[in-house]
């Protein structure tokens, strides 16, 4: 431990609904410091932004309804680091298949909802995560990449498929690294910036 | 629907897998609002609310009430036509005890099975075997005895019991605030008296120590059980609910879009009197309601 005392990393996480306290927990174990977006007021520049798992179509409807999503979506847009999983990699998704609109249509990827089924669908796999290493991955009525835009490079696949992808520092993940007690792909994208 | 053969999974689904799958669903409908619905219009407006998930249902708790008779699960074609209608995940009710029931609604690929005292018990000594499924069970408690019971049979999700059909929240609020306060005492408590707690609560001493060593319980916890307005629900989220199911509630009322919208924007910022009031304002009629009281059938005596 050094004797100086580093600024925590204040990092935003949508919390109109769904995981997002698991997230928080995870951040806080890290050493950084979490406030939660819940309506527009919330919306302020930090280090970093976490779009959690839960039911996309209510959470982009919350934000849009709360005064949320321009602001939240300027702060993705103006470039600061991102974390997305499962409705959080909808969200970001440049196309959605089956939908006329996106979200915040941020990360050049084509999205798929609910790609593996129902809730019998849902899965865990081992997968390599790029710059980490093995990861146990938990695929709850995920969203599958269908494919990739340039400059998006792929962080972790099954079957040649990306599950996990990064543009410039938005990272957009099909499974719930939250879910567990494995802090390893947070704190990879912690120290990304 | 993709072939799940194709995918090379290292670690196909084991029932530990399927614990962690299915209590993660439950993380995943935090902090949202789900909804019972009768039809796929309903469930279309549910979603377009903001519901987090949709409950299909031949007749809402209050309406059952009303007929009297026995109350059972549903139509398989509606809730087909319902998990047609909406993209949001899909649960449907079976009767506590009837475990074919449980079978043809895990056949129908249901998102989540709610064992519920709303329904007419099909036995009236043991629940089912709720381990013995892929698909996840949410089931209703009063109490921690209760919620441990149902956990160690093997639920991925509890909700209060409440009294359902009501529109009458004081159950839903005595079941929450039991429950926390008997997890509370249960987390202080020293280590050599779990022994005679376990035995007090009629359940395994394993349950105590797992909230112990977690500091919470394993799954998550919804309210259920005559919610009826945006300040209703609040008032549950600030109790300890981690999310909301709003029965009869809605679609008894004047305006059930709006309402439905309110709610689901009162429970995502529940700490926020002044929104609260906002949405609260110009909703039309709530469900009319019955005092909890005046009832004869008292759905939250089911299933102990």
């Amino acid at each position: 431990m050094s004797g100086e005392t580093r600024r925590k990393k204040r990092i935003g996480v949508l919390a109109v609904q769904g995981a997002f306290a698991e997230h928080e927990a995870a951040f806080a174990r890290l050493g950084a410091e979490c406030f939660e977006i819940r309506q527009g007021s919330d919306v302020q520049a930090c280090d970093a932004l976490v779009l959690p798992g839960g039911e996309s179509t209510t959470q982009g409807k919350l934000m849009r309804e709360l005064g949320i999503f321009e602001g939240l979506k300027a702060l993705v847009d103006s470039g600061t680091p991102t974390f997305a999983t499962c409705a959080g990699l909808i969200l970001l998704a440049e196309k959605i298949v089956g939908e006329e609109r996106a979200w915040f249509g941020t990360t050049p990827i084509v999205a798929r909802r609910n790609a593996y089924g129902r809730q019998l669908g849902s899965f865990n796999a081992c997968l390599t995560f790029e710059g980490v290493g093995e990861v146990a991955g938990t695929f709850i009525r995920a969203p599958q990449i269908e494919s990739i835009g340039k400059g998006a490079e792929v962080l972790a696949q099954i079957d040649d498929r990306p599950v996990a992808v990064r543009f410039r520092n938005q990272w957009a993940l099909a499974f719930h690294p939250e879910l567990g007690v494995d802090d390893r792909i947070a704190k990879a994208f912690l120290e990304s910036f | 629907m993709s072939d799940r053969k194709q995918d090379k999974r290292s670690t196909e689904s084991d029932a530990a897998d399927r614990v962690k799958l299915n209590r993660g669903l439950a993380q995943m409908l935090k902090g949202g609002v789900i909804m019972d619905v009768t039809t796929p219009e309903q469930a279309r407006i549910a979603e377009d609310a903001g519901a987090c998930a949709v409950m299909a249902l031949e007749r809402i708790p209050a309406d059952i009430r009303a007929a009297g008779g026995v109350a059972r699960m549903s139509d398989p074609a509606l809730i087909r036509k319902i998990q047609e209608t909406v993209s949001v995940p899909v649960m449907a009710k079976c009767r506590i005890g009837h475990f074919v029931e449980a079978q043809v609604l895990e056949a129908l690929e249901i998102d989540y099975i709610d064992e519920s005292e709303v329904l007419t018990p099909a036995d009236d000594v043991y629940h089912i075997d709720k381990s013995a499924f892929r698909v996840p069970f949410v089931c209703g408690a009063r109490d921690l005895g209760e919620a441990l019971r149902r956990i160690a049979e093997g639920a991925a999700m509890l909700r209060t019991k409440g009294e359902p059909g009501t529109g009458d929240v004081v159950q839903a609020v005595r079941h929450m605030r039991k429950l926390n306060s008997e997890l509370k005492r249960i987390l202080t408590i020293r280590s050599d008296e779990l022994y005679e707690e376990a035995k007090r609560l009629q359940v395994p001493i394993d349950s105590l120590e797992e909230i112990r060593a977690l500091g919470r319980l394993p799954v998550v916890n919804f309210a259920a059980g005559g919610i009826a307005t945006p300040a209703d629900a609040a008032l549950m989220m600030q109790l300890g609910a981690e999310g909301v199911f709003v029965g009869s509630g809605i679609f008894k009322s004047g305006d059930p879009a709006r309402r439905a919208a309110a709610i689901v924007k009162s429970v995502a910022n529940y700490q926020d009197a002044k929104l609260i009031a906002s949405l609260s304002a110009g909703l039309g009629e709530a469900m009319v309601g019955i005092n909890a009281q005046e009832i004869q059938l008292i759905m939250e005596e089911r299933g102990k």
